[in-house]
């Protein structure tokens, strides 16, 4: 009888502990998860890493979206950063230059890493970069003054109701 | 052992005497006192803690405190108040009161009990000790990021931050180690005849609670763990600039952190009805009816935590879904208040202490529920977000709902486990002047809330000054007041009017036909229930 009794319990116990181990295991496989949820529903308003390869031949001129642009340099970097133009009409699909400029204030060669991310979430993924500044990092020398430039088209398929997307880059402190 | 030396079992025991007894105690008695006890002090030094910033806060400007050292006292506060007084005194009633109301001679692990235990010691400590290093020169003081660790600030503070960190692994793992002891105790130690549906509300109360900590305390470890690795390992979890997200840690504390107010109150939910039954003197009412609230609370529980960042940033279809599931909840926890109401209905009622606790409970948890509910409205909460109106709410929920219940379960089971009444005056006394206080401390927070006062700053603008001044006044009232509850359980324990086996007229349950005090091993014969 007692005997029976803790075999139960340790049955018990040992299933118990797989559940505990199955949370701690859900808890970092959330992080991929995060990043798949993100990308796919563009949630945290992340955009292409890589250069966009394929480039729209069709224009809609029927349409014109407002495209604004902010920028800011998180602390531990020494640089200044903006937007050369403050905000762009654009038509969809029609690929467009703009050029921001940074330089470095400090005394020492220091590199940087833009984070892009757009506003509303839902125009995030319609947003297509050709080139930009913010898919490897930046190196500036002491009191270096450089053009960063960031080319780019709305896709077509844009959600009828965004008239305005925001783009946000942030420059982080990057390791040399 | 002989059936014949039986009656002298306690006398003739050879466990140890003095403090040996206490640290290799695996005796469920020994064991829940331990919680209990270490639940009070912590409760009383998280209590300081408070009355420091209340006192801070008392007038306009910095006088007692610098706003580093404010941070570190409102975060380490709330971690104390919520891992170290109210989950050990839920463990603590659950290790006394489980094997008895289910008629178990003990809970089922009992030497992981003991360690499950002597974890907290040292986790407690881990989590002042930056505290008193600071005053040597060693770090720059505890944890000053909140509770709620969010980074990148958590990533950039200094040691307390790491001591807090491995406080939250040890204390995540004694209440894992505690849940797994009660889950099992229920499972398969309950009396010959006492089905699921049999079982008492705290036994459903409880059950429910742990299985929602062994699913979402390893999430705060894991996140947690994240923090630590990020702060000392190079990695990117919680950092933008290498591809992480600082938002994530929202969503994985929060996955934790909303289980974890249920967590709190469950047990609650549980002796509540079983007193409102003792002293309306009638059986419970809608006992289905409860279990299955609590149920749907639990799940429920799990799906809803994005309601804490409303304001961080979401698509609209998540805010309707986080905001109509939040909301969702209030339809059990209302089947919950009818059903306690509904058990005083008509009954002939009596107002010993611990009714009156628990029916200003109903009151006042009833208030922290539909603020709860207003904070739920993604459009509301815009503007009450991190305002005082939060500290509100969840003061009404966790303090009214949650420690005074538990006040309520210490004065109903105190007859029982010491053998002793305590002293009724002084028990009423308790009770008003906790009520009254805990209201002129917290109705004036709603107020400086909506008017724009955000919550953890040491400073505020001086149309706040009146309404905080009064909140400063209730706050020292109320940590005054829980001397008189110290002084009566000391009391209690140590001496008083014998107390009857029944103690209480409408009592019922197992572990009221058993001798007060319960002897050293209790059940040891299974009792049968029909």
């Amino acid at each position: 009888m007692k005997e029976d009794q803790e075999r139960a319990n340790k049955q018990l116990v040992i299933k118990l502990v797989w559940i505990v181990a199955g949370a701690l295991v859900f808890a970092f496989a959330l992080v991929p998860l995060y990043d798949v949820i993100c990308a796919v529903t563009g949630l945290n308003g992340k955009t292409n890493s890589t250069a966009e390869l394929v480039v729209p031949v069709k224009v809609d001129s029927t349409r014109e979206v407002t495209v604004q642009f902010i920028s800011s340099v998180m602390p531990g970097l020494g640089w200044n950063f903006f937007p050369l133009e403050n905000s762009v009409k654009v038509h969809p699909g029609q690929v467009t230059t703009v050029l921001f400029e940074a330089k470095n204030t400090t005394s020492t060669e220091v590199s940087g890493q833009a984070i892009p991310s757009v506003t509303p979430g839902k125009a995030s993924a319609h947003l297509k970069k050709i080139e930009c500044f913010c898919f490897v990092k930046q190196t500036l020398k002491p009191g270096e003054v450089k053009k960063l430039p960031l080319r780019f088209f709305i896709s077509a398929d844009l959600p009828q109701d965004v008239h305005e997307l925001t783009l946000s880059y942030s420059f982080f402190p990057a390791a040399q | 052992m002989s059936t014949t030396t039986v009656a002298h079992h306690d006398e003739h025991h050879d466990h140890p005497t003095g403090i040996m007894r206490w640290l290799t105690t695996t005796n469920h008695k020994d064991i829940g006192t331990m919680y209990l006890t270490f639940s009070l002090i912590m409760f009383l030094v998280g209590g300081s803690m408070i009355l420091g910033i209340r006192a801070e806060l008392f007038k306009p400007g910095l006088q007692l405190m610098n706003p580093e050292f404010f941070n570190q006292l409102i975060g380490v506060h709330a971690l104390i108040m919520i891992f170290a007084a109210l989950m050990p005194a839920a463990t603590g009633f659950a290790n006394w009161m489980l094997p008895l109301q289910i008629g178990a001679p003990d809970m089922a692990l009992p030497r992981l009990n003991n360690w499950g235990f002597w974890i907290l010691p040292p986790s407690a400590i881990l989590l002042t000790l930056p505290f008193t290093l600071a005053l040597f020169g060693v770090g720059d003081g505890a944890l000053a990021t909140g509770w709620t660790f969010y980074p990148p600030l958590s990533v950039q503070g200094g040691i307390g931050v790491d001591f807090a960190i491995f406080a939250v692994h040890l204390l995540g793992i004694s209440s894992v180690l505690g849940s797994i002891n009660i889950i099992v105790t229920i499972y398969n130690m309950r009396a010959p005849g006492m089905t699921l549906m049999k079982m008492p509300m705290f036994a459903w109360g409880w059950l429910i609670t742990a299985f929602l900590l062994i699913a979402t305390i390893p999430v705060l470890a894991g996140a947690v763990t994240m923090l630590l690795t990020d702060r000392h390992f190079g990695t990117h979890f919680f950092d933008a600039a290498g591809g992480g997200d600082p938002i994530m840690f929202q969503h994985l504390f929060w996955f934790f952190g909303h289980p974890e107010v249920y967590i709190l109150l469950l047990p609650v939910w549980g002796f509540i009805p079983q007193i409102l039954q003792t002293f309306s003197r009638k059986p419970m009412y809608g006992y289905k009816a409860q279990v299955y609230s609590l149920w749907a609370i639990g799940a429920l529980a799990v799906v809803v935590w994005a309601h804490h960042f409303f304001t961080a940033g979401m698509p609209v279809p998540a805010l309707l879904y986080f905001m109509y599931s939040t909301m969702a909840i209030s339809l059990p926890l209302a089947v919950l208040f009818y059903c306690w109401i509904r058990t005083m209905w008509k009954g002939s009622m009596s107002f010993e202490t611990p009714m009156l606790f628990t029916v200003g409970w109903i009151i006042l948890f009833g208030i922290g529920g539909l603020t709860g509910l207003v904070l739920a409205d993604v459009a509301a909460d815009a503007q009450y977000h991190n305002s005082y109106f939060v500290v509100a709410h969840f003061h009404y929920t966790l303090f009214a709902g949650g420690i005074m219940g538990i006040m309520a379960g210490v004065y109903y089971w105190l007859p029982k486990m010491t053998g002793h009444m305590y002293n009724e005056k002084l028990g009423k006394l308790h009770f008003w002047l906790t009520a009254i206080s805990f209201n002129v401390t917290f109705i004036p927070q709603f107020f400086v809330g909506l008017a724009g006062m955000p919550r953890r700053i040491p400073d505020y603008a001086l149309q706040f000054a009146e309404f905080n001044m009064i909140s400063s006044i209730g706050a020292f009232v109320l940590g005054l007041s829980q001397l008189l509850f110290v002084y009566n359980i000391v009391s209690c324990a140590r001496g008083g009017k014998k107390a009857t086996d029944q103690v209480w007229e409408g009592a019922q349950g197992l572990e009221w036909t058993l001798p007060s005090p319960p002897p050293y091993h209790s059940f040891t014969e299974q009792p049968v229930v029909k």
